[in-house]
C-alpha cells in the first residue's frame, strides 16, 4: 500500500508542454497533452473508481473499474487508457457507469473476501474502499449465487493460505488476498527494472509468482519493496504492519540516512514507533522508490544496542563508567583545555559525520574552528570523494555533480566507471536501467563484471575491464582517439574552455604513447574496444559520465576526474540535461559535509582558509579569530599522533578503526591519543580506543537537512525522541558552550540561516522554503531562487573550463612474485559500508558475511574451491575469508567487500593515497592468496561476538539487552 | 610525520606537475599546492627534511628550495 497520505492520481503525469482543455462533469480543467482522462480528472479533484491503476505505473486497463463516458465516444472507456483530447467532455458518474462498476467490484470481492477486521490493511485498502463505494459487502457468487462452478471462498482460502510466501524478513505474500491486478509485476518491471515477477496461470489461477515459481527469498527480488507500496490490498504487505492492523496514526516525511540517493521517505507512525517507511512518491530525488536499506532496514535506530547514556574512563584499559551527560562534557572539555595547554593549539582536532545532518556537521566544524582555534577537522569524504572535490574544482570550478539523477533519461551514451550502481545507488541504478531499455547505450569501465554489463534486460555496448590502478591510462587512451580522430567538439571547447590549457592538452594526448594500441599492454583492454568506447562516447547527442571510488580511492584519483572532466569538456558535454560529470556521492550527506567546511584547508563553501574576505566574514559572525592555516587531515592526524604533537580528538559518527586503511597503524595512532571522544550510535571499532563516549542519535530523531549526490538539499524530520535525550547537534552545542565558546541554537533551522547568511551558494535557502518546494538543489540564490538542477550552464563555474594533462603514473603498490594478485573492494546492495547499521537488521539473511571473488584460473593453481578459507596477505597485514570462484573477476584480481569488521580488509590495505588529496588507494593491494584451515583468531574471537556488546558496567540499570 | 612520507608525498604531487609542463613552473605550482593543502607542522617537517634529501625528484627539489625560501612561520599554532 502507498503511503497513508498519498493521493493517487491513477497515472503517471506527462511531460508535455501543451497544454489542453477538457470538460469534467461540467468542470473545464487544463492538463498537460498526454495526460489520461483519470489522472485529468483526478487533478480537478474527482476520484474515478480503480484498482489496476496508480500513478507510479503506466496504464494497464485490466480492472474495467474506471470506465467514463466521454461525449460523442461509444460505449465505456477506460479512463486510465484514455488520454485527453482538447474540448474532450467527460462524465465520470451515471447510472449506467454505476452499474457497470458494481459488477466489477462484485467480481473482485468474489475473489477476495471481505474479512477485513485484523487484515493489516484495513482501513487502507483499496478494494475495500471500493466495496465501500459501491454498497459490495459480500460475495454474491457464494452458495446459491449466479457462478456456474461454485468456488467457495473458505476451501480456496484453505488452499491458498498454505502458500502464503514468509520467506522474505521484511514481507509477506498472501495470494487469498491478491486481485491480481499486477500492479506489483509492473512496479518490478518499471519502477525497480529487475522483473523478477510475473503472473503464472490464466483465469481464476492467476498468481503473482516470483522467478519461476520461487519462494521471494529465492527469487531474483532484490526486495525493493516497490511491490508491496503498489499493491491495492494486503495480498503484499510490511511484516511491521502486521500486529497494528490499523492505518497510521500520522507520516513524517524524512530523508534515508543510507547512501548518496538520499530517497526522501515517509515514516508513518503508530503509537508511538515507526511502523512503516514508505517512498515518498513526490520526492525529487527517488520519486517513489527506495531500496531495501532504506525501506526497511531502519530497525537498527532502535536496535538494543544503542548507547544510550555518556560514558568515560582514563584509560582505555580501564572500564568505562556511566555518567551523566554534564559529567562527560565537562570532562571533555576540561581534558581538551589541559592538552590544548600542554601540547599547543594544533594538539586537537575532530571528524564531523557524513551520516549527520548539515547543521550538525557544520557545528562540529564550527566548534573546532572557534573553540579549539585550529583548523584540524576532516571528514569521511578524505576517504571517498576527496579527489572529487579537488579534481572538479580545479576543472570546473565546483565541486559537485552537475545534473540531477533524472537526467540520465536523456542520455545517449552513459559511462559507468568504478561505480556499481545497481548495489551502492540502487534507486539511481533503476532509473539508469530505464534509460537503457529505451535505447540510451552503456560503456563500463572496471574490473570486474558488474551486474550491468550483462543481465537478461540489458547489456553494456562495451566492458573495458581494465586493470586495477591503470584508469588514468584508460581515461588518457579515450582521449587520445577523441583528439586524434577529430572527434573533439571544438566550437564548444573554443568558446567554454580556456585555450592554452586546452592546447597544451590536445597536443599531449596526441602523442602515440597514449593511444590504445600502446596502452593496451598497461590497462589490459584491446585497443578496439577502447577505440569503439571512445567513438561512442564522443558521437553521442548526449554522453554522460557517472563514477564512483573505483575512480577516486587510488594514488591518482584526483588525475582520473580531472581525466574524466577533459573527456566531458572535449566532447561538449557539460552543461545541459543528459551530459556531465556525475560522482556517485556514497553516504547520505558526504556532500553536505563537504560543502558544510568538513576540509582543514576550507571554510564552509569550498573557500581556502588563507582567503582574507572569506575569514573575515566568518570571523564578523562568529565573533573570534580563526586561523589561516590548512590544518590536519585524517591521514596527518594519524601521522601526528605517532609524532606526539596530536594528542584530542572528537569523532562524531566515524568508524575510523574499521573504515581506515591500514588498520594496525590507524589502531596505533588511535592507542597514542590522550584523549579520544567518540560521539555514535554504537559502540563501534573505534570506542575500542576511547576515553569518552557520548551517545548519538539516527536520523529519526533529529530535524535538519541531508544533501545527496544531486545537491538536493532535503529536510530530515524527527519522527521519535533522541533515545539518549539529545540530539547530535545538541550535544557539540553543550560541548563548545563548555570549552568556552557560546553556542544557543534553539533550533536547527536557526543553524541553517546562519548557513544561509555565510554560504553565497545556500544564500535561498530556508526550512521554509525547503517545506515548500520540498527540495532544493545548491547553489541557491538571487540568480537561481528555487536552486540550479543542472549546473555549468552557458559557462563554468570558474568562468572557462581548464583542461589538465593527466599523466598516468603506476602506483608504487606493485605486483610482484611475493604478491602477484590484485585486490580491489567493492560493496553489496543489501549491507551498507562497515555494516554499523544494516548488520543489526534483517538484512544479514542476504549477506551474512564477506567472501573474496577469485577467478578460477587462479584458485585451481592454488587448489582453491568454492567455500574454502583462504589467507589473503599484503605487504600491510593478513586476513583470512571465504572464497567464491567465479569469473566475474579477471585473473590477476580479486575482489572482495567489507561490510563485516572480522573480515579485516582493512588490516591488508596500505597507506598508498591520491596525491592531492590522500585519499587512500583502497582499490590497488598487491596480495598473495593461499589455501588455510581457517580464520585467525582475532576474527575467531570477532565472530563469536558478532555484534558490538556494551562492555561490562558494574553499577549501570540500563535497560539495554 | 615519517621523513620518508613526505618526500614520497611531495614527489607525487610533483609529478603530477611536472607533466608536460616547464620544470619552473611544475615546481611553483608543486609549491602553491603543498602551501595551501599541508599544515604547518608538515612543511616545517618538509623544511628540516631540507632540498638535499637524496629521495626527492628534480622538480620536488627545486619546490622544496621554494618552501624554505618562503614559508613563514605561522600565527596559529597548526
Amino acid at each position: 500500500m502507498y503511503a497513508i497520505d498519498h493521493h493517487d492520481c491513477g497515472t503517471p503525469p506527462s511531460t508535455s508542454e501543451t497544454l489542453v482543455a477538457v470538460d469534467i462533469d461540467g468542470m473545464t480543467i487544463q492538463v498537460p497533452e498526454g495526460t489520461s482522462v483519470m489522472r485529468a480528472a483526478a487533478l480537478a479533484g474527482t476520484s474515478i473508481p480503480k484498482l489496476c491503476a496508480t500513478d507510479s505505473l503506466k496504464a494497464f486497463g485490466s480492472c474495467r473499474l474506471c470506465l467514463v463516458e466521454i461525449e460523442g465516444r461509444r460505449g465505456y472507456p477506460a479512463s486510465c487508457t484514455t488520454l485527453v483530447a482538447d474540448g474532450m467532455k467527460i462524465r465520470t458518474e451515471s447510472d449506467k457507469l454505476s452499474q457497470l462498476r458494481r459488477g466489477v467490484v462484485e467480481l473482485y470481492v468474489s475473489e477476495h473476501p471481505l474479512d477485513c477486521d485484523g487484515c493489516p490493511a484495513d482501513g487502507h485498502c483499496e478494494l475495500q474502499d471500493m466495496a465501500k463505494l459501491h454498497g459490495v459487502t459480500d460475495n454474491v457468487y457464494a452458495e446459491g449465487g449466479r457462478c456456474p462452478e461454485r468456488i467457495t471462498h473458505e476451501s480456496k482460502a484453505r488452499v491458498q493460505a498454505l502458500m502464503t510466501d514468509e520467506s522474505n524478513p521484511y514481507f509477506s505474500f498472501d495470494p487469498s488476498l491478491c486481485i491480481a491486478c499486477s500492479r506489483c509485476v509492473r512496479a518490478c518491471d518499471e519502477t525497480q527494472g529487475t522483473i523478477a515477477l510475473t503472473i503464472s496461470g490464466r483465469g481464476l489461477a492467476s498468481q503473482v509468482s516470483a522467478s519461476a515459481g520461487e519462494s521471494f527469498i529465492d527469487s531474483e527480488c532484490v526486495s525493493c519493496g516497490a511491490c508491496v507500496e503498489a499493491c491495492p490490498t494486503a495480498a503484499l504487505s510490511e511484516k511491521s504492519i502486521a500486529a497494528f492492523a490499523r492505518p497510521a496514526e500520522k507520516s513524517v516525511t524524512t530523508t534515508c540516512a543510507y547512501c548518496g540517493v538520499g530517497c526522501s521517505l515517509k515514516a508513518e507512525v503508530i503509537d508511538g514507533q515507526v511502523s512503516r517507511m514508505v517512498p515518498n512518491r513526490d520526492g525529487d530525488a527517488n520519486h517513489g522508490h527506495a531500496c531495501v536499506k532504506g525501506r526497511f532496514a531502519y530497525g537498527y535506530a532502535t536496535h538494543p544496542d544503542r548507547i544510550t547514556a555518556p560514558m568515560i574512563r582514563a584509560k582505555i584499559t580501564d572500564p568505562w563508567r556511566e555518567v551523566s551527560w554534564d559529567e562527560a562534557i565537562n570532562y571533555t572539555a576540561s581534558e581538551f583545555r589541559r592538552i590544548q595547554a600542554k601540547y599547543g593549539r594544533g594538539s586537537v582536532g575532530g571528524i564531523t559525520s557524513s551520516r549527520c545532518t548539515n547543521e550538525e556537521v557544520f557545528l562540529v566544524q564550527k566548534m573546532i574552528r572557534a573553540a579549539f582555534g585550529n583548523n584540524n577537522v576532516d571528514t569521511c569524504a578524505r576517504v571517498c570523494h576527496s579527489p572529487t572535490g579537488f579534481g572538479l574544482k580545479q576543472t570546473l570550478g565546483e565541486s559537485a555533480g552537475t545534473q540531477t539523477f533524472l537526467s540520465v533519461m536523456k542520455s545517449d551514451v552513459v559511462i559507468v566507471m568504478g561505480a556499481n550502481p545497481t548495489d551502492g545507488h540502487p534507486v539511481f541504478a533503476s532509473h539508469l536501467k530505464r534509460a537503457l531499455r529505451a535505447g540510451t547505450k552503456l560503456i563500463v569501465i572496471d574490473p570486474r563484471e558488474i551486474q550491468l554489463v550483462r543481465t537478461p534486460h540489458i547489456e553494456a555496448a562495451y566492458h573495458l575491464q581494465l586493470r586495477p590502478g591503470t584508469n588514468v591510462a584508460m581515461i588518457t587512451a579515450l582521449a587520445h582517439v577523441i583528439v586524434t580522430e577529430g572527434l573533439i567538439k571544438h566550437d564548444y571547447v573554443a568558446e567554454r574552455c580556456e585555450k592554452e590549457a586546452f592546447e597544451k592538452w590536445s597536443k599531449w594526448v596526441a602523442d602515440p604513447r597514449h593511444s590504445p594500441e600502446a596502452t593496451e599492454s598497461v590497462t589490459g583492454v584491446p585497443a578496439a574496444t577502447v577505440r569503439g568506447a571512445a567513438r561512442l562516447y564522443a558521437t553521442a547527442n548526449n554522453g554522460a559520465i557517472y563514477y564512483g571510488l573505483g575512480v577516486t580511492e587510488h594514488s591518482q584519483g584526483s588525475t582520473t576526474v580531472m581525466g574524466i572532466a577533459n573527456l566531458a569538456m572535449a566532447t561538449g558535454n557539460v552543461g545541459r540535461e543528459g551530459v556531465g560529470v556525475n560522482p556517485l556521492r556514497g553516504q547520505n550527506n558526504v556532500q553536505g559535509s563537504c560543502d558544510m567546511g568538513s576540509f582543514p584547508h576550507e571554510l564552509p563553501g569550498y573557500r581556502h582558509v588563507s582567503d582574507d574576505a572569506t575569514r573575515h566574514l566568518f570571523e564578523g559572525d562568529w565573533g573570534v579569530e580563526l586561523s589561516d592555516e590548512p590544518g590536519l587531515r585524517i591521514p596527518n592526524m594519524f601521522e601526528a599522533a605517532l609524532d606526539g604533537s596530536f594528542k584530542g580528538m572528537y569523532i562524531q559518527g566515524e568508524d575510523l578503526a574499521q573504515s581506515d586503511p591500514n588498520t594496525h597503524h590507524v589502531v596505533a595512532a588511535l592507542s597514542a591519543l590522550e584523549c579520544l571522544v567518540v560521539q555514535d550510535i554504537f559502540m563501534c571499532e573505534t570506542a575500542k580506543f576511547a576515553h569518552v563516549l557520548l551517545p548519538g542519535s539516527s536520523f529519526l530523531e533529529k530535524d535538519g537537512t541531508f544533501t545527496n549526490a544531486e545537491r538536493r538539499v532535503s529536510r530530515v524530520r524527527k519522527v521519535i525522541e533522541p533515545l539518549a535525550g539529545y540530539a547530535d547537534w545538541e550535544v557539540t552545542q553543550l560541548l563548545s558552550n563548555a570549552l568556552g565558546y557560546p553556542m544557543n541554537y534553539r533550533h536547527p533551522s536557526e543553524i541553517m540561516d546562519e548557513i544561509a547568511r555565510l554560504m553565497p551558494t545556500f544564500h535561498g535557502i530556508s526550512y521554509e522554503k525547503l517545506d515548500r518546494l520540498g527540495s532544493i538543489q545548491w547553489p541557491c540564490n538571487a540568480d537561481a531562487p528555487e536552486g540550479t538542477p543542472t549546473m555549468h550552464i552557458g559557462s563554468f563555474v570558474r568562468g572557462k573550463g581548464k583542461f589538465f594533462v593527466t599523466e598516468y603514473v603506476p602506483t608504487p603498490e606493485r605486483v610482484n612474485a611475493r604478491f602477484p594478485l590484485l585486490l580491489t573492494t567493492g560493496r553489496v546492495l543489501t549491507q551498507y559500508n562497515v555494516g554499523a547499521q544494516t548488520r543489526r537488521t534483517a538484512n544479514n539473511v542476504w549477506h551474512s558475511e564477506d567472501t573474496v571473488e577469485i577467478h578460477p584460473h587462479d584458485a585451481e593453481v592454488r587448489g582453491i574451491v568454492d567455500g574454502d578459507w583462504i589467507g589473503i596477505a599484503s605487504r600491510a597485514g593478513e586476513t583470512v575469508l571465504r572464497a567464491e570462484v567465479t569469473d566475474r573477476v579477471q585473473p590477476g584480481v580479486i575482489y572482495t567487500t567489507f561490510h563485516f569488521p572480522e573480515s579485516g580488509a582493512n588490516v591488508v590495505t596500505t597507506d598508498n593515497s591520491d596525491w592531492a588529496t590522500n585519499c587512500p588507494e583502497y582499490k590497488v593491494t598487491a596480495v598473495q592468496v593461499v589455501k588455510v584451515e581457517k580464520p585467525l583468531d582475532w576474527q575467531l574471537r570477532f565472530r563469536q561476538n558478532r555484534e558490538s556488546r556494551l562492555p561490562s558496567r558494574p553499577d549501570t540499570a540500563h535497560a539495554t539487552a | 610525520m615519517h621523513a620518508e612520507l613526505l618526500v614520497r608525498m611531495i614527489n607525487q604531487i610533483a609529478d603530477f606537475y611536472g607533466s608536460g609542463s616547464e620544470p619552473d613552473v611544475a615546481a611553483q605550482e608543486t609549491l602553491t599546492h603543498v602551501q595551501r593543502m599541508w599544515a604547518h607542522r608538515m612543511r616545517r617537517q618538509m623544511v628540516e627534511i631540507g632540498a638535499a634529501d637524496p629521495g626527492l625528484g628534480p622538480i620536488a627539489r627545486r619546490a622544496v628550495e621554494l618552501l624554505v625560501a618562503t614559508d613563514a612561520p605561522s600565527r596559529a599554532a597548526g
